[in-house]
């Protein structure tokens, strides 16, 4: 059965859009004993679309959410396929109109189709609480929350737990929403110097379980630069194994917590510095 | 762990090279996204591409019967050209499949 997540956060730039990217792909190619997934990943952004240009879609799109919603288009002529994985998806948003384009009603017709056609629905969620953020979650079976390790995303996480909890369809229906914590831009060095929050700290504040910590780390930000999820560009890197770990999870494997990281050369390290 | 250098698990030299390719790929990206977006916005390049399917698809139309959902229109968007590519099946026409129009505009 097919199933909807929304990738909330309330915070702006905590890395929604990257961790839809992530996410979707690595369902989508699979990993060792879970097959490749159907997946469509779902920009809600309307009026900033961004989603498009992270999986390196931007210049394949004729029709978008929008479009779809008001009827102008078919599903199946908005979606762009991936390029890279056969299995992956993405329904862009508009750029030009504003978030009162997408009705409720509207909404829900078009995630019933996508419910047809695909085992995931990713919903990339837009920053802030209101309109847009809750047409994301409101039809969504799990949330995936993203929060970085900092005072005011973890506070805006909890304001958006709080809605997962009452303005949702489920929460209508008086069922609870699974909700998921994913930790991103993570450092383990300097949380264990002091200077960041504990992963121990978030969880106790958010009482949320974890779905995966994501290192912070410059694959992150190339892989943005190429147009390509970072468990695409590099599945090995350190980010996209803990995206893989994620996505095991999302999927209901039990597996042990760790944050990855990457071995590197003194070399290397010296000229990141530099550059850095 | 912070600032660290890219490449994961490969090693310096071609980390060096991964290094200088990301940016330059960046920059192109979004100058050839700007360029579309800034002339006249998406919603006049989507204006043109709605005329251009229902004009296309009029002449088609007139030789062969058609299924209006059965259309698929791709776009790839260029620094000098950009492509649209129609794709029209064809239900009742003997002869293979599918037909398709391609047309260039830019």
């Amino acid at each position: 059965m097919a199933k909807v997540v929304v990738v909330t956060s309330g915070k702006g730039g905590v890395g929604k859009t990257t961790s839809t990217a992530a996410l979707g792909a690595a369902l989508a190619v699979g990993s060792n004993g879970s097959p490749g997934k159907n997946v469509v990943v779902v920009d809600f952004d309307v009026g900033l679309r961004n989603l498009d240009l992270v999986m390196g879609a931007e210049r394949r799109v004729v029709y978008d959410l929008v479009n779809v919603v008001q009827g102008d288009a078919k599903l199946s002529q908005a979606l762009i396929r991936d390029k890279r994985v056969e299995t992956l998806s993405i329904l862009p948003a508009s750029q030009t109109r504003d978030k009162d384009a997408l009705t409720p009603d509207g909404v829900a017709r078009v995630i019933e189709e996508l419910r047809e056609r695909f085992d995931w629905i990713l919903c990339d969620s837009p920053a802030g609480i209101e309109k847009g953020a809750q047409l994301a979650m409101y039809h969504a079976d799990e949330a995936v929350v993203v929060t970085n390790p900092e005072v005011s995303s973890v506070r805006d996480s909890d304001r958006i737990i709080g809605l997962l909890d009452s303005t949702t369809a489920k929460a209508k229906a008086g069922e609870t929403m699974a909700k998921h914590l994913l930790l991103t831009r993570y450092d383990p060095a300097r949380a264990a110097r002091g200077e960041m929050l504990l992963t121990e700290d978030v969880l106790e504040i958010l009482s949320i379980p974890l779905i995966g910590i994501i290192p912070e780390s410059e694959e992150v930000l190339r892989a943005s630069n190429l147009g390509s999820p970072v468990t695409l560009s590099n599945p090995d890197s350190a980010p996209a194994r803990a995206y893989f770990d994620a996505v095991r999870r999302l999927q209901g494997e039990t597996l042990e917590m760790q944050v990855p990281s990457d071995r590197k050369g003194l070399l290397s390290w010296l000229f990141g510095r530099r550059v850095a | 762990m912070s600032g660290g250098g890219i490449g994961g698990g490969k090693g310096f030299l071609s980390g060096l090279f991964a290094r200088r390719g990301s940016a330059p790929v960046a920059r192109d990206r979004l100058q050839i996204l700007l360029a579309h977006e800034r002339a006249g916005g998406s919603e006049g390049q989507s204006d043109l591409i709605a005329k251009l399917r229902e004009e296309i698809l009029e002449v088609i139309a007139r030789h062969v019967p058609i299924d209006r959902d059965k259309v698929q229109i791709k776009l790839d968007r260029g620094a000098a050209m950009t492509t649209l590519e129609i794709d029209v099946e064809v239900p009742g026409l003997k002869l293979g499949g599918a037909a398709a129009a391609k047309s260039v505009s830019q």
